[in-house]
């Protein structure tokens, strides 16, 4: 329970990749599928910008004026925002090759309903 | 061409050409894949001139904006990575010569926007594995991904069905990755591949770091198509254009192997060595499986571009495997016939792309007595299915060789059984082919004999240049084992390499005849000493 106040932020994310799945393996609509990927990737890109968060930490900007009690500032590291902003950018690519797919998908079958797509056959 | 110009040299081009090509063939459809093939013949000179002054024993390394190793994005060519880029490079130069006839048929009014894709392609597969960089080897293999995803796409509504499983489980297999690298990431704060792997063993203790490698090797191993996760495969290689299956059948499996080993042996090994994981029985037996359900589902197949879907998976288990046992030898041959199955299977690909190019047919009946219609790339075919067998003295003999001794020398008795029986089973629909195609009843065409169909050139060469590059290399292969990748593999598992003594006692169960000798295969588990014993 402790385990589970202090480091509240892996628990939600393993909930999310858990959804994630969950939408991927048991819906089966197509779109629904993609929609559980985008929440798994989501999962993954926020448990990257939670290991950035320092208790108190600022925007790691170098200030002009130093602080007049020469206190170290605290930053939240920037290299992981850094990070996830390329892995937004490659999640957003995917979603859009795989909805361009999707249109081709409905176009050739009419549906995106897997279990219908499995009964039309290649 | 400076040293330090090389690795933008190999990655650059195809990049660029990438760029021009969707501008081009708006234009001038038909400069593109000159372009292109420019473009290609670049990385290819340069990554032969890595890979000689790699054997010559220097590492490339090139930083992005002068931003020195650990705080910058660096590419760094070793020995495997000069190798693996030569390979890709090539392999993209045989297909891109092929492309001209094939996509005029297969992808007509969109050849500017398939070798632009394609182009994107193989720089993605480049990248994956010249970085030296863990985060930037994501961003590379979801750009190989995607791209593989739309060339797929390309071969209508059913390759778009098969695409879009690809790109769930594919993007699930990426998603693993970084989601182990975020965990190595939080451990160590690097993503440099040499930082992490000098700062990892003092994080050896923490239950972070095995389950971060598990999250890799699942990721890989999804992107590999290792049994259980292979089910994206068939149909994916089956519905895309050609040129497109050459391409990421040959390579697109082959390079995920290459950034697990790279990240498992060359980054991870010397924290994880200590911790004694059972990864050759969790990752072999999964890749054994793999090999025999590979074999066997591949017998069953009527649809010939099917049947090498399936043997690629069970060939791609051969890979795994390699690496799974993980001592030198194995690793030797799992890079051997990294390269040996990126050259066979791309050839095998083009050739029946090439049959159904000419006959509209994919199908083993059509295959009845072919020898007579095209002479050369049905020679070709016999070349490619000795090697596919590891019949000697093609490259796949020597690979299956080194890693028969690798899972000898680690006791691993069970594996050296699979291969075995996968090697007659590929014996099997291979020769059941080539019977077909040499010995079938002749199929007269109203009455005349059936008259010689050739490929036209561009098609021939890229199928000859690598069916003859499958006897080069075998040839090659002891200069190429021993000699490359010898020094390479053992600088990753040398230093803990397991040690193991191979003794040889007659045996005294076997009294009548006892001339046989029976292989002792003692394993001392990682015994501090490590002892040289090979050669």
């Amino acid at each position: 329970m402790e385990l589970m106040e202090a480091r509240y932020e892996y628990w939600m994310t393993s909930g999310l990749i858990l959804l994630g799945f969950y939408g991927l393996f048991v819906k089966r609509n197509l779109v629904k599928k993609l929609i559980g990927l985008n929440i798994l990737q989501s999962a993954v890109i926020l448990l990257f910008i939670s290991l950035a968060m320092k208790s108190g930490g600022t925007v790691p900007i170098l200030p002009h004026h130093p602080p007049h009690d020469h206190a170290p500032i605290v930053y939240a590291s920037p290299l992981p925002h850094v990070l996830m902003l390329t892995a937004i950018v490659v999640m957003v690519a995917t979603s859009g090759v795989a909805f361009a797919l999707l249109i081709l998908i409905h176009r050739r079958y009419g549906t995106l309903n897997e279990a219908q797509l499995l009964e039309q056959g290649p | 061409l400076t040293a330090s110009l090389i690795p933008i040299a190999i990655v650059l081009p195809p990049l660029l050409a990438a760029l021009l090509i969707t501008l081009l063939a708006l234009r001038r459809p038909a400069l593109a894949r000159a372009l292109l093939l420019a473009a290609l013949l670049i990385s290819v000179v340069a990554s032969a001139a890595a890979l000689w002054r790699c054997a010559l024993g220097e590492t490339l390394t090139y930083q992005f904006g002068g931003w020195p190793a650990p705080y910058g994005i660096v590419y760094g060519i070793d020995t495997l990575a000069a190798l693996a880029s030569l390979l890709i490079t090539s392999i993209g130069l045989a297909a891109t010569v092929y492309a001209g006839p094939s996509l005029a048929r297969e992808a007509a009014g969109n050849e500017g926007a398939f070798l632009a894709t394609s182009a994107l392609l193989l720089s993605g597969m480049i990248g994956m594995v010249i970085t030296a960089d863990l985060f930037n080897l994501y961003v590379f293999l979801e750009i190989a991904a995607i791209t593989a995803y739309t060339l797929i796409a390309a071969g209508g509504g059913t390759a778009a069905l098969a695409s879009f499983r690809y790109l769930l489980i594919g993007t699930v297999g990426a998603s693993f990755y970084l989601l182990g690298l975020a965990y190595l990431f939080a451990l160590t704060g690097t993503l440099n591949m040499s930082d992490m792997a000098a700062r990892l063993p003092a994080f050896a203790a923490q239950p972070a770091v095995i389950t971060a490698i598990a999250f890799i090797v699942t990721g890989f191993a999804v992107k590999m198509a290792v049994f259980p996760m292979h089910g994206w495969l068939p149909d994916a290689y089956t519905y895309a254009p050609t040129v497109a299956t050459a391409l990421i059948g040959a390579l697109m499996t082959k390079v995920s192997a290459f950034a697990l080993l790279r990240v498992l042996y060359g980054v991870a090994w010397p924290a994880v060595a200590p911790l004694d994981l059972p990864i050759t029985s969790l990752l072999g037996w999964p890749a054994a499986i793999g090999v025999l359900v590979g074999s066997v589902m591949a017998l069953a197949q009527t649809d010939v571009k099917r049947l090498l879907a399936y043997s690629s998976i069970s060939h791609v288990g051969y890979i795994a495997l390699g690496l799974a046992i993980g001592n030198s030898d194995a690793l030797v041959g799992a890079v051997l016939h990294i390269v040996a199955h990126s050259l066979m299977k791309g050839c095998l690909f083009l050739i029946v792309g090439g049959v159904s190019y000419r006959f509209g047919i994919r199908v083993e009946e059509g295959f009845q007595h072919l020898a007579r219609k095209m002479p050369v790339a049905m020679a070709a075919f016999v070349l490619c299915a000795l090697s596919m067998m590891g019949i000697p003295p093609t490259i796949g003999f020597f690979s299956k060789w080194y890693l028969l001794l690798g899972a000898l020398r680690a006791g691993e008795i069970g594996f050296v059984v699979i291969l075995l029986v996968s090697t007659l089973l590929n014996a099997w629909y291979f020769f059941r082919l080539i019977e077909r195609i040499y010995f079938g009843h002749e199929e007269e065409e109203g009455g005349r004999p059936a008259t010689e169909r050739e490929l036209p050139p561009s098609m021939l060469g890229p199928i000859a240049v690598l069916a003859s590059a499958l006897i080069v290399v075998g040839t090659l292969s002891y200069p190429l084992a021993d000699g490359l990748l010898r020094r390479p593999v053992d600088s990753f598992v040398g230093t803990l390499e397991r040690s193991l003594e191979v003794t040889f006692e007659p045996s005294h169960e076997w009294g009548g005849r006892g001339t046989r000798e029976r292989a002792n295969v003692q394993t001392l588990e990682r015994s501090l000493v490590w002892k040289q014993w090979s050669r």
